[in-house]
């Protein structure tokens, strides 16, 4: 998977996009977050409160229990603010 | 139309060309943002709005679709800048044309508060001192761009 953050998501954890082969047992969006979690640091700083993220599979919105497969494009982010 | 962009854009040749040639149209609305000079926590001296290439064209392009499925609009245009931006600068554009006023301007409307709550882009703004942060999403806009869901115009 491409892995991409935005805005506060992404100085948190000090990338704007990464490649992620899909971890065992992850089968959708909330299981990646807590995979990342996992990996502590800017990781778990950027998705302390899930809540506050975003989050679009190839380029929509998508909830917490949308399937992942290893082609897609993975986004996270916070609530938007342009205009 | 769509276009998302770094640089300016002439205000007067975008809104005379959104029109140009199509007299059926009886109205032309349009919303400029530009960016303060001040944020609720003090003065600001420059923002930079990161955006999400890709998502951002789509996005915008459903909203500007939906527009069209609510209101018998003529024609369309949504330009949204990134980048570093001064006080004073432009933000944003979004004009509808249409045969009567109503729809133009409750389409124009209807785009600048969907877009706000749906297109992905984020505002980091400078403060004098140096110091700088992210802009935070505003239950306002979610509720206004919410009133729409309800209300289909």
């Amino acid at each position: 998977m491409t892995v991409l953050y935005f805005a506060w998501v992404r100085s948190r954890i000090g990338t704007g996009s990464e490649s992620i082969a899909l971890p065992d047992g992850v089968r959708d969006v909330a299981g990646l977050i807590e995979w990342l979690q996992r990996r502590g640091g800017g990781y778990a700083d950027a998705f302390a409160d899930p809540s506050q993220v975003r989050v679009a599979v190839n380029q929509e919105y998508v909830d917490p229990d949308h399937p992942l497969s290893d082609a897609d494009e993975v986004a996270f982010f916070p609530p938007v603010t342009g205009g | 139309m769509i276009r998302v962009q770094r640089d300016d854009f002439d205000l007067g040749a975008e809104l005379d060309a959104l029109a140009c040639g199509n007299h059926r149209v009886g109205g032309l609305a349009s919303f400029v943002g530009l960016v303060r000079d001040m944020a609720g926590d003090g003065p600001v001296t420059a923002m930079t709005l990161e955006h999400y290439p890709g998502m951002t064209e789509r996005q915008l392009a459903a909203i500007e679709a939906e527009a069209h499925r609510r209101w018998p609009l003529e024609a369309s245009l949504i330009i949204h800048r990134f980048g570093r931006l001064e006080p004073g600068d432009r933000v944003v554009l979004v004009a509808c044309a249409s045969a009567h006023r109503q729809a133009a301007l409750a389409a124009c409307h209807f785009l600048i508060d969907w877009l706000k709550t749906r297109a992905p882009f984020w505002k980091h703004e400078e403060a004098p001192d140096g110091g700088g942060d992210w802009v935070r999403a505003r239950e306002v806009d979610d509720r206004a761009a919410a009133a729409w869901d309800r209300n289909e115009g």
